[in-house]
C-alpha cells in the first residue's frame, strides 16, 4: 500500500510529466482543469477597456491632437483646483513643473518633467486616472492638450507644438536614461552573534 | 514543545508558574487598559504583580445568561477590543483621502493571520464597490484566443488556497534617518498576512494560449485609478494567483473585491486589486506606476526600476514603541519575520543594541513568503536597553541595518524597500521608543 507521501510524490511526478506548472513543493498538485470556462471575445469588443500605452514608443496612442494653449484651458477648468496655477502645486498636490537636474542634489524634486522617462506616460496616466473625481472622462484631444501643456511648462516643447500619436513619443525626456535594473541583493550583511558592531544609524 | 526549533537557552528559561501568571496578567492588561485615542497610547502592563494573588470572586457575567444568538449576524470583536483598529496614515499625512493608506495594528495581532477587518489598505483612487454579477475579467494581447470571464465562470475552476504576506513597498519610509513613528503600527503597519483562495493565473493564460515571444503581462484594476503594472511572465506563470477569497470569506472591498491579483513575495502594489484586465505583451509598458512611482533612488541621480521583491525582514511587535514595561523581570519578546524570497530560516534577538545576539524561537508553521512568528524570553534587569530582531531567510540573506543599506542606495526623499533591523530603546523607567536614528 502506498503511503500518503508516496501518493503525493506520484501525483507530482504525473503532474510535472503532463507539463503542469509546479505550484509549490509543499502542497500536492491541485488538479489542473482539463476544461476551461472562459468565453471567447474579440479584440474589437475589448477596445473600450484597452487603454494602455506602451510608453517607450507610444504604441497604443489613439488618434487626436492638442497644443499647450488648448491644454491650459482644460487644465484651468479641470486640474487647477488640486494642482495649482500653472501646475506649480496646489491645495492637494505638489508641483508638476521643475526639478530637472535635481536628482544629483540632496533634494530630488519629482515632476513629470524631471521624472518621466517617456512623454507618453503623461497621456497614459492622465487618461486612465485624471481628473481624480472623474477619471476616464477626458477626450483624447483634451489629454493630448494637457500633455502638451505640462511638457511646455517644463520647457520640453514649444508652446505651439502639436502633440499627437506621432509627436508625443519623440519628445526627449531628461530622465530617459535615469533607470537601472534591480540587482538586489545589494547588501551582504553577516550573521554576527557576539562582540558585533552596534546597530548603525544613517548619518 | 513541538512548536519550533526551541533552543536550549529558551528551554532553560521557561518561566516558573508565578512568572507565567505575571506574564499573562500583563497581556490581559495590555488589552484592557490601552488608550483608545491616538496610536501612541499603548501600555504593556499597569503594575507589577504582588507575591500572592487576592482571593477570587465569582464575576457578574458568570451569574447571568449571556446574549442570545440573533437569527443572523456577522460577528464582531468584543467591545473591549475596540482600540484594535486600522489607522489611516498619520506620520505622513496626505492632503486627500483617495490615494491613501491605512496601517495594521501589528502589536495586537495574535498569530500569523491578519483579520480581514485589520488588513492594511493602499488605494490610488479610493475603494470601489463592485457588483460581482457585472464584474468581468478579460485576457487578451499576445494570446491565441482572447477570453472573458464572469465571476461565476471563475468559481468553476478548482480552488487553490495559500498563505502569503503582503507588504507595501513604502512600509517604513518615514523612518530611515529619523524616528518619525511612535508605534510599530506606524512604522511597519503596511504589512499583513492572509490565506488567499483563487486560481493560478497560469491556468487562465494557458487556456487563452500564450503566443511565443510573450515576455510581460499587464494587469489592470477596475478602480478609479485603473491602477496597472507590468509583470514578467515567468513570475506570473510560476506562482501568481487570481484571488477571490481571503481568510475564509470573499475579499473585502478594500482588498480588491471581487477579484484581485496576488503576487507572492512582491511589493503590494503589483498585486492589482479589482482586477479586470490582463494583457500579454512582449515588453513592459513603463507606466507611471513603474517609473515615476515605485522606483528606488540610487546614487548618481539614478532610479532602480522593477524592484519587485520584498527582501527578508523582521520586527519586534512586543515590547514595541509606545508600550511601557512595569518593571524589571521576564518578558516575552515577540514579533514577525518574513521574506519575499523564501521562508524564514532563523531570527536572532539583541537586547544590547546589536553587540550580542541570541537565536529566537521560530514558531511553526514556517511557510514560503508568509509571516512567521518568533519569540524570545528576555529577563530585563531594569537598565536602559536596546532590543531588535534580525531575520535570515532560506536563501541565506541576512536582514541588514539602515546604515548598511545607505552605503549602496541613496536615502533621499521617499525611499521604498525599508527592510532594516529596527531597534526599540527601553529606558530605565520602562518606556519603549523608536530607536532607528
Amino acid at each position: 500500500m502506498r503511503s500518503p507521501r508516496t501518493s503525493v510524490m506520484v501525483a507530482l511526478i504525473v503532474a510535472v510529466a503532463a507539463g503542469a506548472t509546479m505550484v509549490t513543493a509543499q502542497e500536492p498538485q491541485i488538479g489542473r482543469p482539463s476544461v476551461g470556462f472562459g468565453t471567447p471575445i474579440t479584440e474589437q469588443a475589448i477596445a473600450p477597456w484597452n487603454i494602455d500605452v506602451r510608453t517607450s514608443d507610444g504604441k497604443g496612442l489613439p488618434p487626436g491632437r492638442g497644443t499647450a494653449t488648448e491644454g491650459k484651458t482644460v487644465y484651468d477648468a479641470k486640474c487647477l483646483a488640486c494642482h495649482g496655477d500653472k501646475a506649480a502645486g496646489g491645495s492637494v498636490y505638489g508641483a508638476m513643473v521643475g526639478g530637472i537636474g535635481s536628482f544629483t542634489t540632496k533634494t530630488r524634486v519629482l515632476t513629470p518633467g524631471s521624472m518621466y522617462p517617456y512623454a507618453p506616460i503623461l497621456f497614459d496616466y492622465t487618461r486612465r486616472a485624471m481628473p481624480m473625481d472623474k477619471p476616464l472622462t477626458l477626450t483624447n484631444d483634451e489629454v493630448y492638450a494637457l500633455a502638451a501643456y505640462i511638457l511646455a511648462l517644463n520647457g520640453l516643447i514649444p508652446e505651439t507644438a502639436v502633440m499627437d500619436a506621432e509627436s508625443l513619443p519623440k519628445v526627449k525626456m531628461p530622465n530617459r536614461d535615469g533607470f537601472i535594473p534591480d540587482t538586489r541583493p545589494d547588501v551582504k550583511a553577516t550573521r554576527c552573534m557576539t562582540d558585533c558592531p552596534p546597530i548603525g544609524v544613517i548619518k | 514543545m513541538s512548536d519550533g526549533p526551541v533552543t536550549s537557552k529558551s528551554r532553560s528559561e521557561r518561566p516558573r508558574a508565578s512568572g507565567r501568571r505575571a506574564f499573562l496578567r500583563g497581556g490581559v492588561t495590555l488589552a484592557g487598559t490601552a488608550l483608545a485615542a491616538g496610536a501612541a497610547g499603548i501600555r504593556l502592563a499597569a503594575a507589577q504583580s504582588s507575591p500572592v494573588a487576592q482571593p477570587l470572586e465569582i464575576p457578574e457575567w458568570t451569574k447571568t445568561p449571556g446574549r442570545p444568538i440573533p437569527p443572523e449576524m456577522y460577528g464582531m470583536p468584543s467591545k473591549y477590543e475596540s482600540r484594535v483598529m486600522r489607522r489611516r496614515t498619520d506620520v505622513f499625512v496626505n492632503r486627500q483621502n483617495l490615494s491613501d493608506w491605512s496601517m495594521s495594528p501589528l502589536h495586537s495581532q495574535h498569530g500569523i493571520v491578519t483579520p480581514n477587518g485589520l488588513f492594511f489598505e493602499r488605494h490610488h483612487a479610493g475603494t470601489p464597490s463592485i457588483d460581482p454579477g457585472k464584474h468581468r475579467l478579460v485576457i487578451h494581447g499576445m494570446v491565441k484566443q482572447p477570453l472573458v470571464f464572469t465571476m461565476d465562470n471563475l468559481m468553476r475552476y478548482p480552488a487553490v488556497s495559500r498563505f502569503h504576506f503582503l507588504e507595501c513597498s513604502g512600509n517604513g519610509l518615514t523612518d530611515w534617518t529619523k524616528a518619525a513613528s511612535t508605534t510599530v503600527q506606524q512604522s511597519h503597519g503596511l504589512l499583513s498576512c492572509a490565506q488567499w483562495t483563487g486560481i493560478p493565473v497560469s491556468w487562465l493564460l494557458d487556456e487563452a494560449g500564450v503566443q511565443s515571444g510573450a515576455k510581460w503581462v499587464l494587469f489592470e484594476g477596475a478602480d478609479g485609478s485603473s491602477h496597472t503594472r507590468s509583470i514578467p511572465i515567468d513570475k506570473v506563470m510560476n506562482d501568481c494567483l487570481i484571488a477571490y477569497g481571503m481568510n475564509g470569506e470573499a475579499l473585502r472591498e478594500e482588498n480588491g473585491y471581487p477579484l484581485r491579483l496576488l503576487i507572492p513575495g512582491w511589493e503590494g502594489n503589483v498585486s492589482v486589486k479589482w482586477l479586470h484586465r490582463i494583457k500579454i505583451v512582449d515588453q513592459p509598458a513603463h507606466f507611471r506606476s513603474e517609473t515615476a512611482r515605485y522606483t528606488d533612488p540610487m546614487p548618481e541621480g539614478k532610479w532602480r526600476q522593477f524592484s519587485f521583491e520584498m527582501e527578508c525582514k523582521s520586527v519586534i511587535t512586543s515590547p514595541s514603541g509606545g508600550m511601557k514595561l512595569p518593571g524589571p523581570g521576564v518578558y516575552e519578546i515577540r514579533g514577525f519575520a518574513w521574506s519575499g524570497n523564501g521562508s524564514i530560516a532563523a531570527v536572532d534577538v539583541t537586547a544590547d543594541g546589536g553587540r550580542n545576539w541570541q537565536p529566537a524561537v521560530v514558531e511553526h508553521p514556517i511557510m514560503d513568503r508568509c509571516l512567521t512568528q518568533f519569540r524570545y524570553r528576555w529577563r530585563w534587569d531594569g537598565r536602559p536597553a536596546k532590543i531588535a530582531s534580525r531575520a535570515v531567510d532560506s536563501t541565506g540573506y541576512v536582514q541588514p541595518t539602515a546604515e548598511e543599506i545607505s552605503r549602496v542606495r541613496a536615502i533621499v526623499g521617499f525611499v521604498q524597500h525599508h527592510n532594516v533591523i529596527f531597534p526599540w530603546s527601553v529606558s530605565a523607567n520602562g518606556e519603549v521608543k523608536n530607536a532607528i536614528a
